[in-house]
């Protein structure tokens, strides 16, 4: 949406230096408010940061030793138990391979559709090139709405099935807006040259385009990645059922809804009764902490090094959606 | 979205049959174009276009075994049962007091946050709270939902133990037991969960607010405060205003994931928004009908709010979405 505001924030012109940090006379007042805004930010980030490591500590921790509780910032009785558990458990292997998998086929197909429909319509002489756009963005408006699809992916046979993860997503309409106005930014020359070289429309867009656009789809490889690893609706919506196509945030899901649902004898608590855990001592608690951290960590360990992209593919998409 | 994206389709097969004719043959040099998009208009036309058609099963006795025209045409029946349904009326007051709280308490946060971070003056700090702060908008809502009823639980949670040691109250409470408590979790949940995110783009607004403003406003003598109720948050107000239409027209979708993984039996009264609602009398109960026209009710009102925003936006003067 090029709207008024957001055409201001882009197009706007730019601060021609990064705006200076003024030395001046401070007032008490000025001092007051910056020991304040340091206490209440830091107060922020223990408050954003604690639940994580607490949820670590308890999962690095023994699981007999847990149960007396007190247990803050750090294990109190080292032990790896929990993860040796959790990954020797078939059922918990298997989901994160199929999260893994998903992901990994999800994003390259996702960005790869979406960068090559960006790239059609990115041309100005393509005749069907308004077609196309106006087909895709009105989507962004219209939505049939849970039911309706549900009863689509029943009757393409979807259900019960891997590619219910990947096909309804090929192409992120959000994404392809990103990777067009970033496609229409480049030197038209660079295109047009390709063109005169003999190259055809699928060569330029593999040579050229793609290179040339890294920065653009990594942002949205990004965006599709952190997606596909988080997902567990379509899963409990469509393959339920299927063991074998269950994700690790779904097998997470179900050990939640088992705690909250109270009762003594959970499949969670049947699941940390059985022989292997018994042998391992290992508790409901402790295993959901622990799958918990491994379900959130592959995110937490990428996203600070990628937070440019991230940051970058917000503003240009609010900005020129 | 740009006017001249909304206009029609290609015009371009007009009266003259030799006009067609050049259109079709400048198609066909362009065939690696076509080959490259049409696929995906197909794709999304299924995908996308094909669940509209689903609405019209919100004015049917829908029974998943007939074929599409062997339906029994109700009309408006499935509504007006929704209307008298008490269920759904508590449906509808839990997803508009969700709605509130999500809509100010989001907004508000966010503005707050990314003020108090535009006025942090050691960059090095700044970052870091930065980074931490986005670090809960990228794990699922699962994982947050694990974490959140960990903290709130009552053995040893860190909420009843941190307001015991301070003395505010005496025994551990069940926080996602007691109904009433729920709105006021989730909103605190969503904050937590997106605050630092949501300032993204308001900091993105200030580094376009010109430094010389700053400068000349200290020279006057304008202090912090003033500084930033008269040059930073009128500096803010084209973007906040934009994303309050937007977020109005959003109002309804008040999110299903939350509500769902932390809701319970002993919260349900409140936890159960219309998207829960549609869940369980559609694939639940399989009664298809009924959810469909909830769910329609929603895109209905959404678009109204979003139009009747729009407008009003654009009587104040304002900056408008479209």
């Amino acid at each position: 949406m090029a709207t008024p505001a957001a055409q201001q924030v882009g197009a706007g012109k730019k601060p021609e230096k990064p705006r200076k940090v003024y030395k001046r006379f401070q007032s008490p007042g000025d001092r007051l408010f910056d020991l304040f805004n340091f206490i209440f930010l830091s107060l922020l980030v223990i408050f954003t940061l604690y639940p994580f490591l607490n949820t670590l500590a308890v999962s690095l921790n023994n699981a007999n030793d847990s149960i007396r509780g007190g247990i803050y910032l750090l294990p109190r009785d080292f032990s790896l138990d929990n993860y040796k558990y959790v990954f020797q458990e078939a059922t918990i292997f298997h989901a994160t391979l199929v999260s893994i998998l998903r992901t990994v086929i999800g994003t390259i197909v996702t960005v790869f559709c979406s960068a090559m429909v960006a790239y059609t319509i990115s041309r100005p002489e393509f005749l069907l090139r308004r077609f196309v756009t106006v087909t895709f963005i009105l989507t962004m408006y219209l939505n049939g709405g849970l039911i309706p699809n549900y009863l689509l992916m029943r009757d393409l046979d979807l259900i019960g099935s891997f590619w219910v993860y990947i096909v309804p997503g090929i192409i992120g309409v959000f994404n392809m807006i990103v990777i067009r106005s970033f496609i229409e930014g480049l030197p038209e020359g660079i295109i047009e040259s390709a063109r005169i070289d003999g190259a055809g429309e699928f060569r330029t867009f593999m040579q050229i385009v793609i290179p040339l656009a890294l920065p653009a789809l990594a942002t949205v490889a990004l965006f599709t990645g952190v997606f596909q690893w988080n997902s567990w609706f379509d899963v409990f919506l469509y393959n339920s059922e299927k063991a074998n196509l269950s994700t690790l945030q779904y097998e997470l899901m179900k050990m939640l809804a088992n705690s909250n649902s109270n009762s003594s004898m959970t499949s969670a608590s049947a699941f940390a009764n059985s022989a292997n855990a018994s042998a391992n001592f290992v508790t409901p608690t402790s295993i959901r902490a622990t799958m918990t951290i491994v379900a959130s960590l592959p995110m937490i360990i990428v996203y600070p090094f990628l937070q440019k992209y991230f940051v970058k593919g917000m503003t240009v998409g609010g900005v020129k959606g | 979205m740009r006017s001249q994206e909304t206009a029609a389709v290609p015009s371009a097969p007009s009266a003259e049959p030799g006009k067609v004719g050049r259109w079709f043959r400048t198609l066909s040099k362009q065939k690696a174009l076509v080959l490259m998009s049409v696929p995906f208009v197909i794709w999304i036309f299924i995908f996308k276009y094909v669940p509209l058609w689903g609405w019209t099963i919100a004015f049917q006795h829908y029974r998943p075994n007939l074929g599409m025209f062997e339906q029994e045409w109700v009309g408006l029946e499935q509504f007006r049962f929704l209307f008298s349904d008490d269920s759904f009326l508590r449906v509808l007051r839990n997803t508009l007091a969700m709605a509130v709280i999500k809509l100010v308490l989001g907004f508000v946060t966010a503005i707050a946050l990314a003020i108090l971070l535009n006025e942090v003056r050691i960059a090095f700090f700044k970052r870091a709270v930065q980074t931490i702060s986005y670090l809960p908008h990228f794990i699922s809502w699962v994982v947050a939902a694990n974490i959140i009823s960990t903290a709130l639980s009552i053995d040893g949670g860190i909420v009843n133990e941190l307001l015991m040691w301070l003395g505010i109250i005496d025994r551990p409470i069940m926080w996602l037991g007691v109904g009433h408590y729920f709105w006021g979790i989730l909103g605190a949940s969503e904050v937590w969960k997106d605050v630092g995110w949501n300032t993204i783009v308001y900091l993105a607004a200030m580094t376009m607010i010109d430094p010389s403003q700053y400068e000349a406003a200290e020279i006057d003598g304008a202090n912090r405060m003033q500084r930033i109720q008269h040059i930073t948050l009128p500096g803010l107000k084209p973007v906040i205003i934009i994303l309050l239409i937007m977020n109005l027209g959003n109002i309804l979708e008040t999110g299903f994931e939350p509500q769902y993984l932390m809701g319970n039996g002993m919260n349900a009264d409140y936890s159960e928004n219309l998207e829960i609602f549609v869940l369980k009398y559609g694939i639940s109960m399989g009664n298809f009908s009924l959810a469909t026209a909830a769910g329609i009710f929603k895109t209905v009102v959404s678009f109204i709010l979003l139009f009747g925003a729009n407008s009003l936006a654009k009587r104040l003067g304002e900056q408008r979405l479209f």
